[in-house]
This record gives structure tokens, C-alpha cells and sequence, in this order.
């Protein structure tokens, strides 16, 4: 029974590492190829869940409201992008947070003004809703699991975007030299555009995924968006594959830390002190992960060529 | 037999496949400038930083001022004494030139942890920093922000550093860079008087300079020192001609 | 001569302030507009918890996103001293709380401090873009912690039911409290003007410009930004202790992350680095929050897109607009 739990815990921690993951790709890919620090990204992914939600409720389709997430972040993305973040590539990190602090005040007030202070709410699709059995006799939502399903996809296709394709050769040539990418007759301009709204697309993406897990509200982005910070600092920021392991860590260190650690403390203590402890470190503790592999190795587990 | 301030002993560092140091030895003696030489790409910045502390040699030995200094860091060893400049010149821009040499000045005296008395009110610093600035020739030119000094100005900031350090060897990664005909001369000169204080390790390009200053002369190449010793010798050794010194002699 | 002129024009411009701020609560007290004092004792702490930070960011170059748990912490020591006085139960070691001020300032600055040098010591081993997101998550830790901790409030805060004590002094009145928040900002701005001079202030400076330049003197670029950290952060909970008397009210939300956004906000707007850069920038940012808030519920919208512009066009902020460019000697 308990074995059954943890199992569910776990995959409850991949969902919600696959989520980080999304978030931190575009992050630690924006990072990477323009060497900006995006604090706007929850938004993104805000924008994305207000589109699904607003998009599935008029069309009465989640698929459709999906696409529009999609449509909606990577165009919000690129908006932001040729308006503001374009005149920050060149200034220091401080003017960068500042800049995109300010984004966040903006998006937040403008979507309350456009779509109100109530929350909306998102259905499963009838697709993926129900069940299925898990070993141990519990259930698992489908629309979980296809999370994280959804999530390996979209690894899998940027493995293949970045490692196989024209744009991935650019957006690698970015990353490692800035200079030379534009000695290759590439447009750098058009090319960070095009990094900054698929960034977006996959925070819109996460974010239209959980909106059907949560409600849809003002806000939803900032903690993710900070836990996605953690991350790409554990994973080495600008790097991809450090983003993928860092985001399952992470994930599955907070789900079960919350998970296990009241139950082991319990059989020191009392279990209303076992829970309060074990909450509150339990709270804590993918923050420790982070101090720890920040003391061993500053520059995170895989650390870029320049950062 | 004068012990060397600076003894390198079979220094060694790798890049991946690349050896940039290949058991590298060198001394520097009381007195002497000891010039670096060598074509670019030879590993002189790569010995440089393995000297200062900024890169960990892989093997080897480096003993300073009597000490095995090859575990310390930057700070460290410039505590015990290794003066340095830098190839494009190292300076707080913000500050004028006389609050750079007084920075100098406090790290010497080991008392940066003060939080209460003003810098610009302390005697003590002002007047060992002005020192400093009149013996590389800024005193004019000491309360002008460091950003807005002329390049060789700033070589001569460097300088006046050190000097207040108290150094007991300057490593000066190749002074004469971007100096006009002019500069080059008056700093040849400078560091010709500048030997007494302490002895140099001299990396540098411009070959007048090196041939006018130098006690000995030891030539780097692909990450080893292919000949060590007087100007003539050098001038004389067929292995060096070939190697670098052909399209200069 | 330019830059005698530049100098006193700017120590004018301070003072102006100065005597501004001290002399709108007396107007208002007179008049009988406590909200005022109320607004204007906010501007104080909140320079006063800037002023923190700006020894870090203006002075060390240190982008410190996490300084909100600095404040909250302080914020919460007044708290939970002054409910332990309230309720009588024995704190740690079987000490007990206290109402008295200045007892709670010293453990606020203490315990802030410490924080300041943990969170200090393994972040400054990383920099740039590294540094400002471990701060921020550091800050998050401690921000999940207050919720998640229900002996204090958890996500509900901690009422003071009476506003802490001060010998010989009310500080209930509006206009006491007010004097007592002013003379302590005045003492830190004393305190940064110091530091900045001092020999501490100047390695550390040559820090943020030139870190290397700085070690190859022999000085260690580390310690000397973990001390600056520390004071920071002491500096920093002292405000949010006062913050926590003025409101009678600790919360979670002074350790957010938009708090610690808030403060380096304040330090842009009124000019980074400079002595009277928070105090300006509180100012500014206190009376447009007034100002627009009054106009329009969507105040925060405008307030972005303010600060949008002032990072884009115009990064001296309103001290660098009205004095010309930082001076460093």
C-alpha cells in the first residue's frame, strides 16, 4: 500500500519535473544563445493558460485551446521581444531584472484588467480523463501521465530542433560564439526573435497543461517561474541537458520530500510535530539540494562554455 | 649562489590534448630582468596565470621568496610579495589613479577590514600613494579618474601599484603593448631604474626593449623554453633563430 | 571647479530631501492628516531597508534578488518577541520576548546579519546571472518556511496587538514613531557614508569594478563582499522591524520575492550607489503608489510600464536627472 504511494508520489514528481522542464528550457535557451535573464517567463506561461482556458471554454475544445496557448505565448514572446527585451541584450543583468520586474507588473495588471481578479477554469479533455491502475492496486490520472508523456516529446524534439536542424546548428553557434554567428551572414536579429517566442511557446505550452490541473489565475507563473530558477542553476544555466536532469531532480526531490520526510520524522517524534517539521523542511529542502551542489560545483552540474 | 626569488620547477599544465606548459623551469634572480619570450600562442599567458595563481599548474613546482607557493591563491601571493601587471591593463576604472595606488597601499598594510575612518582624510595613504604616482610620473595626473587616462598612463598606474605593494618580483605581462615610439622609450628607461627595487620577469614582444633590458632571455615555445641565457647567447643560438628569432634579427 | 559644483549640488539636492521628508509629517501632524506621517514613516523605512541593499548593490556591485528574506526576517523578530512579551511563554533557553525596541533592533540586526552571512557564504561563490537567482531562491526558502511554519501565523502572519515600546517616548503617536524611523535612516545613511570612505568601502568598490585588479593586491574579493553582504543584510532586517511595528502586522508577503524586486527598484529610481539613491527612489515610488493609486486601480500596470521607461532611457534615476553623473574620488 505504501509502496503503491510512494510510486504515485513519484510520478506525481516527474509531472511536475516535466513542467520545470518546460519552463526551464526556454529560460536556460534564452540565457544561452542572448545572455538574458528572463524574470518575465512566469508570465508566459501565464499567457499561455489564459489562452487555453479562454480559447477551450468559446470552442468548447481543450485541443484547440492548446494550439492557442501555443499561438498566444510564442506571439506575446515575440511582441515582448522586438518591443522591449531586444534593447537589454547589451546591458547588464541588473537592467535585464529590472526590465522584465517591470514586464511581470504589466502582464499581471493587464490580464486581471482584461479578464478580471476570478480564477478560470480549465477541463480535462474527455480524452484523457479517468484513471488508470497502477501496481499496488491505486489509480493514476491519464491526464497526468500525459503530461508527462507530452513532456518527454517536446525533450525529445528539441534534442532533435537543436541537435538536427538548420535553426538548432544557429541557435548552437549562438551559444558558443556571438561574434561569429553573425560572420555567418546569419540574421541575429530574426534569430533571437525566433529563440525568445519558441522560449515563450514552451512556458505557454506548461502553462495551458497545468491550467487543467489548477485554476487559472494572476500569479501562477511566479512560483514555478522561481523553482524553474532553481533548476537551470542546479543544471548549469545555459544548458539544456542540465535543465532536463536539474527539472526531474527538483521535481521529484519536492514531491518526495513532502512526501517522505513527515513519515520518517514521525518515527522520532509526535506526528503533529513529525508533520509540522517535515513540512516545513520538507518545503525547504530542494533549496538545500541546490546550496549543496552549489558548494561542490558553482557553475551547476553541467556548466556552459560562457555564462 | 644567490638563491632565485622565483624558482618554476618542471611546470606542467594540459588542455584537454593541448600541453600549453611542457615542464617548463625558470628562476629569477635578485637584480635581474629575466625576459619571456616567445611567438603568440607559445603558452606565455598560460605560464603567466600559472604564476599569479589564476590557473592550478597540473605538476610542477613554483617556490616564491622562499616558499612553495603553487597551492595558494591570487590574493595569497600577492600578499607575500609577486607584483604584477596585466596585458590589457588592469585598473578600478571608476576610482581616480590615487585611490587605485591607495588600494595598494591599504591591501599592504593588511588593513582593508577599517570601516569607519574616510580613505581621503588618511594621511598615512595618501602621501605613501603619492609617492608611488611621483615615482612613475603621474602626480599630475592622480586625481583624474583612472577610465580617462591615456593607455600608457594606466601602464604607469599599474606600476605605481606594485611599487606600493612592496613587491618582491614584478611579473609584468607585456608593458610595451599598444606604447607609442615614445612611451616604449621613457618606460625602457623607467624599468631599467626599476630592477634595483626588485627583480622582473619580463614577458614581452617588442624586441628592442628586451634586448636593451635584459639580463637573460629565455625563449618559449609550444609550452617549453627552448633556450635559456645572456642577449648574445641568445642571439647566437641556432635553435631559437629558426624557431622565433629569424624574422626579427 | 565642474566637479565642486557637481558635489555641492548634490549634497543641496540631499539635504532638500532630508529636510522634505522631516518637514511633511509635522505639516501633516499639525493639520491633522496622520496619514500622511503614516506615508512619509513608510518612505523612511523603506529607504532605510534600500539603504541596506545599496551597500551591496550600489557599493559592491552584488545583485542581490533575495534581500526580502532579510527584511521579513527582521520583520518577523519583532514579531515573535514582541507575541512572546504579549503571551509570556518562554522563547529559546528560556528567554523570554521583549516589547522594548531597541532590544528587538539589536536581535533583529544580529539574527538578519547571520542569515546575511550563510546565504552570503555559498552564494558569493557564484556570480553574475548565478548570484541573483540564488539569492532570489534562498529568499523563497526562507518565504516557504514562514508559511509552512504554523507556530507563527504560517500563511496568515502575526498580529503586535501594541506597538513595541521606546523609552520615554509614546511611539503609538504617529508623528513619535515617524521621528524615531527618521533619526534611524539618517544614522544608517551615516553609516553607508561612512563605509563608502572608509578603507572597507573602497575595497570593496574596487570589487565591483575590477575583481582581479583587486586580488592581485593581495586583498580577497570574497571575504571583503561577504562582510559587505552581512552589514547589508543587517541593515536591511533593522527596516523590516520597523516595517513590522509600523503595520503591527508580519506576513509572509515582506519576504516575497516582489519585495526584494521592490527594493532594487527603489535603488534605480533614485540613483544607483548614491548616498541618498534609496531614500529618493522610496520617495518616488511611495508617492506614485499614492498618486496612481488614487487614479486607477491598475496603478501597478502604470508603475511597470514607469519603470520600464526609467531602465530604458533613463538609468542615472531621479538623482542622476537632477544631480548629473555619480562621483567616486
Amino acid at each position: 500500500m505504501t509502496l503503491a504511494l510512494a510510486l504515485e508520489q513519484l510520478l506525481n514528481g516527474l509531472q511536475l519535473g516535466v513542467m520545470l522542464f518546460l519552463m526551464a528550457a526556454g529560460l536556460t535557451l534564452i540565457f544561452g544563445v542572448m545572455g538574458l535573464i528572463n524574470l518575465a517567463h512566469g508570465s508566459l506561461y501565464m499567457v499561455g493558460a489564459f489562452a487555453c482556458a479562454t480559447v477551450a471554454a468559446w470552442t468548447g475544445s481543450f485541443w484547440i485551446g492548446l494550439i492557442a496557448s501555443l499561438a498566444a505565448a510564442a506571439a506575446a514572446g515575440a511582441v515582448v521581444e522586438l518591443a522591449v527585451i531586444r534593447r537589454l541584450y547589451d546591458r547588464d543583468h541588473l537592467d535585464q531584472v529590472l526590465a522584465t520586474f517591470a514586464l511581470i507588473l504589466m502582464f499581471s495588471e493587464g490580464t486581471r484588467w482584461l479578464f478580471g481578479s476570478f480564477p478560470l477554469y480549465l477541463d480535462i479533455p474527455p480524452l484523457l480523463q479517468g484513471a488508470v491502475a497502477l501496481p499496488g492496486g491505486t489509480e493514476y490520472p491519464v491526464y497526468r501521465l500525459a503530461i508527462i508523456l507530452a513532456g518527454a516529446i517536446v525533450a525529445f524534439g528539441l534534442y532533435l530542433l537543436i541537435s538536427r536542424t538548420r535553426l538548432g546548428m544557429r541557435i548552437r553557434a549562438g551559444e558558443s560564439d556571438r561574434e561569429m554567428i553573425g560572420a555567418l551572414g546569419v540574421d541575429i536579429r530574426t534569430l533571437y526573435t525566433v529563440v525568445f517566442a519558441l522560449g515563450a511557446a514552451l512556458a505557454g505550452l506548461a502553462g495551458a497543461m497545468v491550467g487543467a490541473l489548477q485554476s487559472v489565475q494572476v500569479g501562477m507563473g511566479e512560483p514555478v517561474l522561481i523553482l524553474a530558477f532553481v533548476v537551470i542553476v542546479i543544471g548549469g544555466i545555459g544548458s539544456i541537458k542540465g535543465a532536463l536532469l536539474g527539472a526531474l531532480l527538483v521535481g521529484v526531490t519536492d514531491t518526495m520530500g513532502r512526501f517522505l520526510l513527515p513519515k520518517i520524522l514521525a518515527l522520532f517524534v509526535a506526528p503533529a510535530q513529525a508533520g509540522m517539521i517535515g513540512g516545513a523542511a520538507a518545503s525547504m529542502l530542494i533549496y538545500i539540494v541546490m546550496a549543496v551542489i552549489l558548494a561542490v560545483k558553482p557553475r551547476g552540474l553541467f556548466p556552459a562554455a560562457h555564462a | 649562489m644567490v638563491e632565485p626569488v622565483l624558482q618554476i620547477s618542471n611546470l606542467a599544465k594540459n588542455f584537454g590534448a593541448l600541453r600549453a606548459t611542457d615542464g617548463v623551469t625558470l628562476d629569477l634572480r635578485p637584480g635581474e630582468i629575466h625576459a619571456l619570450i616567445g611567438p603568440n600562442g607559445a603558452g606565455k599567458s598560460t605560464l603567466i596565470h600559472q604564476i599569479c595563481g589564476t590557473l592550478r599548474q597540473d605538476s610542477g613546482t613554483i617556490r616564491f621568496a622562499g616558499q612553495d607557493i603553487g597551492s595558494l591563491g591570487v590574493a595569497q601571493r600577492a600578499q607575500l610579495g609577486l607584483g604584477r601587471t596585466f596585458q590589457v591593463s588592469s585598473i578600478a576604472p571608476d576610482f581616480s589613479g590615487l585611490r587605485n595606488v591607495m588600494l595598494a597601499v591599504q591591501a599592504k598594510q593588511g588593513s582593508s577590514f577599517r570601516f569607519f575612518k574616510p580613505v581621503m582624510r588618511d594621511r598615512s595613504l595618501i602621501d605613501t600613494a603619492m609617492a608611488m604616482l611621483e615615482r612613475v610620473g603621474l602626480t599630475a595626473r592622480a586625481r583624474i579618474p583612472a577610465a580617462e587616462l591615456s593607455h600608457g598612463e594606466r601602464r604607469q598606474l599599474e606600476i605605481a601599484m606594485a611599487l606600493a605593494l612592496g613587491s618582491k618580483a614584478f611579473l609584468l605581462d607585456e608593458p610595451m603593448a599598444g606604447m607609442g615610439p615614445e612611451g616604449s622609450k621613457s618606460l625602457t628607461r623607467f624599468l631599467d631604474t626599476l630592477r634595483h627595487e626588485a627583480p622582473i620577469l619580463l614577458v614581452e614582444h617588442d624586441m628592442d626593449a628586451v634586448f636593451a633590458l635584459a639580463d637573460r632571455i629565455s625563449v618559449l615555445v609550444y609550452g617549453r623554453i627552448i633556450a635559456t641565457g645572456t642577449v648574445e647567447e641568445i642571439r647566437r643560438d641556432p635553435t631559437v633563430r629558426t624557431a622565433y628569432l629569424g624574422d626579427h634579427a | 571647479m565642474r566637479e565642486i559644483m557637481i558635489v555641492t549640488r548634490e549634497s543641496l539636492i540631499n539635504l532638500i530631501l532630508a529636510a522634505v521628508l522631516l518637514a511633511v509629517p509635522f505639516a501633516a501632524d499639525a493639520f491633522g492628516q496622520p496619514f500622511y506621517v503614516t506615508l512619509a514613516t513608510r518612505i523612511a523605512i523603506l529607504a532605510l531597508a534600500a539603504t541596506g541593499l545599496n551597500l551591496a548593490l550600489g557599493l559592491g556591485g552584488l545583485v542581490s534578488f533575495g534581500h526580502a528574506a532579510f527584511f521579513g526576517i527582521g520583520g518577523y523578530v519583532a514579531g515573535i518577541l514582541a507575541a512572546h512579551a504579549f503571551s509570556g511563554d518562554p522563547l529559546l533557553f528560556g528567554l523570554s520576548g521583549t516589547k522594548q525596541m531597541w532590544v528587538i533592533w539589536i536581535v533583529a540586526v544580529i539574527i538578519s546579519g547571520l542569515v546575511g552571512l550563510a546565504i552570503g557564504a555559498i552564494s558569493l561563490r557564484t556570480s553574475g546571472v548565478y548570484f541573483i537567482m540564488i539569492t532570489l531562491a534562498f529568499a523563497q526558502m526562507v518565504y516557504y518556511f514562514a508559511i509552512s511554519w504554523p507556530a507563527y501565523g504560517g500563511e496568515d502572519g502575526l498580529s503586535i496587538l501594541v506597538r513595541n515600546q521606546f523609552p520615554g517616548v509614546n511611539t503609538m503617536r504617529p508623528l513619535t514613531f515617524f521621528l524615531i524611523c527618521y533619526v534611524v535612516l539618517l544614522l544608517a545613511l551615516a553609516l553607508f557614508a561612512l563605509i563608502r570612505a572608509s578603507r572597507f568601502g573602497t575595497a570593496l568598490q574596487a570589487a565591483r569594478q575590477n575583481e582581479v585588479r583587486v586580488a592581485t593586491v593581495g586583498i580577497q574579493p570574497y571575504r571583503i563582499r561577504l562582510t559587505g553582504f552581512a552589514i547589508s543584510a543587517a541593515v536591511t532586517g533593522l527596516a523590516g522591524a520597523l516595517f513590522a511595528d509600523l503595520n503591527r502586522f508580519v506576513s509572509p508577503s515582506m519576504l516575497s520575492w516582489h519585495m526584494s524586486g521592490e527594493l532594487i527598484v527603489l535603488i534605480i529610481l533614485g540613483g544607483t550607489g548614491r548616498l541618498f539613491g534609496p531614500l529618493a527612489g522610496a520617495a518616488l515610488y511611495v508617492i506614485f503608489e499614492y498618486a496612481l493609486g488614487g487614479l486607477t486601480e491598475r496603478w501597478q500596470f502604470f508603475l511597470g510600464l514607469i519603470l520600464l521607461v526609467v531602465v530604458l532611457f533613463a538609468r542615472g534615476g531621479l538623482l542622476g536627472l537632477l544631480a548629473g553623473k555619480a562621483k567616486h574620488g
